[in-house]
């Protein structure tokens, strides 16, 4: 086996220029993939870190059929205590959760005592929200980023809506908003800070503390809507949605309650009999912009697919070559008795090393290039998140396998020539000028 | 025991609708440590008969036996491994692989082809770079030598796994007339000291007398058999 690489790398550097432009081909797709996969990485984790860590949270559970209508945001669909406490004890015995935040998400009317307008509130304890959502404090344009995020009798509020209602710091409003049970309650609260909007759901809401919530909605019980979870990576995600879902699985609905339509024992039109009343969302079921994230993936693939076929293209262009300038030499060596296999073997090896040698020249030059992004730091902005640095970076996972596809591909480019050149016949070969 | 007998051999080839007999009904015994030679003008036949003999192509009818084994049946890759053991070859334009060195060359058939230990390798080698004379040229690649010692590398080449039978298609038409007699010689002298048969055709004169059995071709038909011996 030796013998014959030995004498593919030889016949490699038979024809230097050749074997040099195709391995610089195959370097310069690598290079390509790789980085691509380093910087839209970098991009994309900056991009989900907009979402997740500045609104969403990374999972939100919810009352089953929250989410479905979650434009009208309904309070008949909220989490009663003993679920709070049953989802709370579940997150603490799962590994990986950081964080966690309680919010009540209700909608509102917003009145500067001139003007009125609708408003979407999240009620949330300052601390909870502030360690899951870490981003949410860098959205506040206007007033203090020091201290609790929101102190009860105080509002933040959405960019749009303080300029549209000309709304400024330390203005008293007025929210009326109407609970579960149809009766009406407003509140005053003094603007505390002006939040900057980003797109998706829940870029555009109020922030007020957690107790100001539940009192103006009259609540009896502390009910939430929803409560968002910040884990260490989001490579967790699957890993925590599945525990967390096993550990809620015995919270069964029981049926609509017997004589009031609709309604389950927990005041819930959605209590199905038999189905977890749970429901455990990912940030990227939530927001529309995973679509993006899931086309940078969509990008890196169709990329990678262009890396096979200039491998795929190159060398078998440079091994078809290679048997039809050397047929008489393979007549020769299947004239003194090399066994077909042995030919085949020889074709293989050589396009096995110039996919090898593309691979890792490909694969340092990236990483010198990846290091050499990593020192100048670059500079982007996205979103609320200004004066990012571009981070890129690539797993060895993510070498491996470009790695291993370049020299897979190489090998089954050489097949069709190397299987030709071992079924030559070595008379026709000898005779060949 | 005769190292070739072949019994009424023909091999036809068909172009298209055009059916071509290139050798018809050769009947012909060669003794072992003979130095037999394929005479006649170009087109007579000599090349078919020696790639027959050497396995290369098939007979299309006839018997032939080469070292006790009827060759006529072996499938590709029995024939492949019949030559490897067998038989060396000997090539009109040397056919040596221009990225080995002149020691690489030799080496190759044991090496790649009979998977020869190294040791032994190493010293079979050396016994041929100094039989044929080679020896200080043995690092050198071919296109760095004459041609008249690219045919010695080939001479050793075909002798390295100590083959029972050489097979020399006009070893010696690229050659001057110098360099081929000092081939011929080489050859012969190859013959006596390991005891191997060579059977090679040509249709040079001079290379002829130096042949001890002489087989004449015309037409594809064996015409006239002589013996030569001095």
């Amino acid at each position: 086996m030796w013998n014959i690489f030995k004498l593919a790398a030889r016949n490699l550097t038979r024809y230097q220029r050749r074997t040099m432009l195709t391995s610089a081909l195959i370097t310069l797709g690598i290079v390509a993939v790789l980085l691509f996969i380093a910087v839209a990485g970098s991009f994309k984790g900056a991009m989900i870190a907009e979402f997740t860590d500045s609104v969403l949270g990374h999972i939100q559970v919810h009352r089953r059929g929250y989410v479905a209508s979650i434009d009208n945001l309904p309070l008949n669909l909220n989490l009663a205590p003993p679920q709070v406490r049953k989802i709370e004890e579940a997150l603490s015995s799962i590994q990986g959760v950081e964080s966690y935040s309680e919010r009540i998400k209700f909608g509102a009317l917003f009145s500067n005592f001139v003007e009125t307008t609708n408003i979407r509130l999240s009620a949330v304890d300052p601390d909870q929200e502030q360690r899951t959502v870490p981003l949410l404090r860098g959205r506040i344009t206007e007033g203090s980023k020091d201290g609790p995020l929101v102190t009860p009798g105080h509002i933040l509020i959405p960019e749009l809506l303080a300029r549209g209602m000309k709304v400024k710091l330390g203005d008293t409003v007025v929210l009326v908003s109407t609970n579960r049970d149809g009766s009406v309650n407003g509140q005053q609260f003094v603007v505390s800070g002006v939040m900057g909007t980003i797109s998706g759901p829940n870029g555009r809401d109020g922030y007020i503390h957690i107790a100001d919530g539940r009192k103006l909605l009259r609540m009896t019980e502390p009910e939430v809507t929803e409560i968002a979870i910040r884990l260490r990576s989001l490579a967790e995600i699957p890993r925590v949605s599945r525990e967390l879902n096993a550990a809620l699985s015995d919270m069964i609905g029981q049926g609509p309650k017997a004589g009031t339509p609709g309604q389950g024992p927990m005041g819930s039109t959605n209590n199905p009999a038999g189905k977890s009343i749970i429901e455990v969302h990912s940030w990227d079921a939530l927001s529309p912009f995973s679509t993006i994230a899931r086309m940078i993936d969509l990008l890196t693939l169709f990329i990678q697919v262009m890396l096979v076929g200039i491998v795929l293209i190159s060398i078998m262009n440079v091994m078809i070559m290679a048997v039809f300038e050397r047929v008489r030499e393979i007549g020769t060596m299947a004239a003194i008795g090399t066994l077909p296999s042995r030919i085949l073997g020889l074709f293989l090896a050589e396009g096995l090393l110039l996919g090898l040698l593309g691979a890792a020249v490909g694969t340092a030059i990236s990483l010198a290039c990846i290091g050499l992004l990593n020192v100048v730091k670059v500079r982007f902005s996205f979103g609320m998140q200004q004066n990012l640095v571009l981070a890129p970076s690539i797993g060895v996972g993510s070498i491996l396998l470009v790695a291993g596809v370049v020299v897979l591909v190489a090998v089954l480019a050489s097949l069709q020539p190397a299987f030709k050149a071992s079924r030559m016949d070595p008379i026709t070969a000898l005779r060949h000028v | 025991m005769s190292v070739v007998k072949a019994e009424a051999l023909s091999k036809v080839y068909s172009t298209g609708s055009v059916a071509v007999s290139a050798v018809k009904e050769v009947s012909l015994t060669i003794e072992p440590g003979a130095f037999a030679a394929f005479v006649g003008p170009s087109g007579s036949g000599k090349t078919t008969l020696l790639n027959m003999i050497g396995t290369l192509d098939p007979p299309s009818a006839g018997k032939l036996w080469v070292v006790d084994t009827d060759v006529s049946t072996l499938d590709r890759r029995a024939a492949a491994e019949f030559r490897c053991h067998t038989i060396g070859f000997i090539f009109q334009d040397f056919n040596l692989i221009p990225v080995l060195t002149v020691r690489e060359n030799i080496e190759f058939p044991l090496q790649m082809v009979q998977n020869w230990p190294a040791e032994r390798r190493s010293q079979r080698v050396a016994e041929l770079l100094e039989a044929v004379g080679m020896t200080d040229q043995a690092d050198k690649r071919p296109d760095a030598i004459s041609g008249g010692q690219k045919q010695r590398v080939a001479v050793a080449r075909a002798l390295v796994s100590n083959p029972k039978l050489v097979l020399a298609d006009e070893p010696t038409a690229n050659l001057d007339s110098d360099t081929a007699h000092r081939i011929i010689s080489l050859m012969k002298t190859m013959r006596d000291e390991f005891g191997t048969t060579f059977v090679f055709s040509t249709h040079d004169p001079k290379v002829m007398a130096e042949a001890e059995v002489m087989f004449l071709l015309e037409d594809g038909r064996l015409v006239k058999s002589s013996t030569n011996r001095r």
